[in-house]
């Protein structure tokens, strides 16, 4: 009997399969992006057209920053404000505070997330320190800027947008990096 | 019309009355489906009785509140291994055996499609265990992240041996592919003439379905845990926020995978159940084409509902109440399936041999089972039911009396022919007995143990809750002797039972009644003719 048809029929089925969890990866955070669930706030927004210049006077929203360090990151993180009264559409600009107080170079990532999500849409950042991998030297701190604007269109019902921060150590980063500076040093002493 | 040709070649080639081989290399080199069967069987009864080992374990400590005889860490293990044990060890190999035994014999096929390859899906399983049990005695410990392996707890924070545990799952993963590319292969070319698919036996159906299932689900199972691989030695980040990966991302993919897998462990048993309830209750089944529509519908529904089990993740609106209404949904065909089981009794002249005391078991607890799944599957109390000692008593109700009796159920039904001998009557009602009320003495409690408040995967609880836990290690303790007396009776039956009538029961129906017992070492080399 002649079972190559069938079994090579049901081989690619496997095959596809075992993409297709693969796939997964990307159509998740596709998925998380269209209907903006999961708090992933969006990436960049550029300013441009001049009705976005317009603020809304009548409208008080609050926004409020929280940070928190994933385990094992001895960063010191925190908002230089933690909360602030906004009118749509006015172009706020903010700082995080961070200080590395360790002996060691480290990288490290902030990763944002906005609550409720449904605000996701209207919240846009026009700089923010979480587009980049922030490397600090040992004891050095920084403020780090974040520019935003809400937008007008803000559902009425949404008074308080939360955004926090999560800062993950980067230790893979900060390897390569603490090991460049061992050999600068090496280097240098020769 | 070049099948009937090349079955003829067959028959003029081959040698028809040779059998087994000698010693252990029949066992090693074997081609036979029934030598595999047997194998598949006892290969999982002894993960079985692995697996309850460890459940006793759980349960001794659980007997009383505070630490008494393991550590919290080792009690995590012992978690762990049950769950992935009795899963890919004792459930999935038990149907595979019943599958490799059964469907040949069902459909009228000399064997399994692809012998060599079921050779080597039966050899691949003892080394994959050997690997996932071996870590018990390593340094670090065995897997301790819960069967389910949720990440991050399996990655960043998993023992060293986690990487055993993907390995073993890669082999168990492949080993269900390959059989269930055999079984499709057998059901879709190898039927005797005459059996069309509306003829065939509802195992075979059932079994048809779930093969389906296996190719779809295993390879997303392999490729979750070769994410895992990744995050854990190559330095990715799939499940890792701070690279931009996501922890629930690990969740969607494992639930993709993870609810057809509990599926898979139960469609069989239906299969099963739908061939005894109508022979001991000298009745046709009722209502075969909505049976099978109703297999399939379950097995479609399957794939969109997987998220009802993370409920709490932190979903929207919309994704809580499309994921509770779609898990409703699935009530209405298993309805329909436990309706028919009940039509084709009712008024029936019933007996009830030992098979259909564990069918009957079935369909009562398995009905149990589905309704507290009913609750969970409602995303408001889910909240307060998640993680709780209810999801353990809901998923030991299905799997318990579902699947662990429908293999009991097959086994008593079945085994005379595949050793000529009957068990005794008596022994078999005395394992029904204790079975059945030690199984519910050790998880009825658990409802409402959950109910209350108790955490599952927990070592200790809190003083309140420790009547219903002495009462749910006596009735497991219970449960678990009994599996030794069923081990003791089916040697019985083996060496020195009654010699079984090559019909074994009065009124059973399908083609492996028509072959002597004990079943031939080959049968059906010519295919039969079906009416």
């Amino acid at each position: 009997m002649d079972h190559k048809k069938t079994v090579t029929k049901l081989l690619l089925a496997v095959v596809c399969m075992f993409g297709f969890g693969f796939a997964l990866v990307p159509l998740y955070d596709v998925f998380c992006d269209i209907t903006g669930i999961n708090g992933k706030t969006k990436g960049r927004y550029e300013l441009s057209d001049d009705k976005s210049m317009t603020i809304d006077e009548s409208r008080l929203v609050r926004v409020q920053f929280t940070t928190s360090n994933n385990e094992n990151m001895p960063w010191e993180f925190r908002p230089v404000v933690s909360e602030i009264k906004v009118h749509p559409g006015e172009l706020i600009s903010v700082d995080f505070f961070a200080r590395n107080p360790t002996d060691k170079h480290m990288v490290a990532q902030a990763v944002p997330s906005l609550s409720p999500s449904q605000g996701i849409d209207y919240f846009h950042k026009t700089e923010c320190f979480c587009f980049n991998q922030q490397a600090l030297g040992p004891r050095e701190e920084v403020l780090m800027p974040l520019r935003f604007v809400v937008d007008k269109a803000l559902p009425q019902e949404l008074r308080v947008l939360t955004l926090s921060y999560t800062l993950f150590d980067q230790p893979v980063v900060s390897k390569v990096e603490n090991r460049a500076d061992a050999l600068n040093f090496k280097i240098a002493a020769h | 019309m070049s099948a009937t040709a090349e079955t003829a070649l067959d028959n003029t080639h081959s040698d028809e009355h040779h059998g087994p081989a000698k010693g252990i290399a029949r066992w090693l080199f074997t081609t036979n489906h029934k030598d595999i069967g047997s194998m598949y069987l006892w290969f999982s009864f002894i993960m079985f009785l692995l697996g309850g080992c460890m459940a006793l374990t759980i349960r001794a400590e659980l007997f009383q509140p505070g630490l008494q005889l393991i550590e919290p860490e080792f009690f995590n293990q012992m978690t762990t291994l049950h769950g992935l044990i009795m899963v890919f060890g004792a459930v999935m190999p038990a149907f595979v055996g019943l599958a490799n035994w059964m469907i040949p014999m069902m459909v009228g096929a000399p064997d399994m499609a692809l012998p060599r390859m079921n050779n080597w899906s039966f050899w691949i399983l003892p080394f994959a265990f050997t690997l996932l049990v071996s870590t018990l005695f390593m340094e670090g410990g065995a897997p301790n992240f819960g069967w389910t392996f949720y990440a991050p707890l399996s990655t960043t924070y998993a023992p060293d041996t986690v990487t055993y545990f993907i390995f073993g799952v890669h082999m168990m993963g492949i080993s269900s592919i390959m059989g269930a590319i055999n079984v499709i292969a057998t059901i879709l070319n190898m039927r005797a003439p005459g059996m069309t698919l509306m003829k065939m036996p509802l195992f075979v159906w059932t079994w048809l379905i779930t093969a389906f299932l296996l190719i779809a689900v295993m390879p997303v199972l392999a490729g979750v845990v070769t994410m895992m691989l990744m995050d854990v030695h190559f330095g990715t980040s799939f499940f890792n926020a701070a690279g931009g990966g996501d922890p629930v991302l690990f969740q969607h993919i494992f639930w993709f995978f993870g609810h057809p897998e509990v599926y898979i462990m139960i469609l069989p048993a239906f299969g099963v159940v739908s061939q005894i309830i109508p022979t001991f209750s000298r009745k046709p089944l009722f209502g075969y084409h909505s049976m099978v529509y109703a297999v399939a519908s379950i097995a479609i529904l399957s794939f969109i509902v997987w998220a009802h089990h993370m409920f709490t993740v932190g979903m929207p609106l919309f994704g809580e109440l499309f994921f509770m209404y779609a898990t409703m949904l699935i009530a209405v065909p298993t309805g329909v399936k436990v309706f028919n089981w009940i039509t084709t009794m009712f008024r029936g002249s019933l007996t009830f041999e030992t098979p259909m005391l564990f069918s009957i078991a079935f369909v009562v607890l398995f009905t149990i089972g589905g309704f507290s799944g009913l609750m969970l599957a409602i995303a408001p109390s889910d909240f307060q039911y998640h993680d709780t000692y209810f999801v353990v008593a809901h998923f030991h109700y299905v799997l318990v009396p579902g699947a662990i009796f429908g293999i009991f159920a097959a086994v008593y039904y079945w085994l005379p022919k595949w050793c000529g001998r009957m068990y005794s009557e008596t022994l078999g009602k005395w394992h029904f007995w204790l079975s059945f009320v030690g199984m519910n003495l050790a998880f009825f409690p658990m409802h409402f143990l959950g109910l209350a408040g108790m955490p599952r995967r927990i070592p200790d609880y809190a003083l309140q809750f420790a009547d219903f836990n002495q009462i749910s290690t006596v009735g497991a303790f219970m449960f678990g002797s009994a599996q030794l007396l069923f081990l003791f009776l089916v040697i019985k039956a083996i060496r020195s039972g009654e010699p079984a009538t090559d019909q074994v029961w009065e009124s059973a129906e399908g083609l492996e009644w028509t072959i002597p017992s004990p079943a031939p070492y080959h049968t059906f080399s010519t295919p039969p003719e079906i009416k």
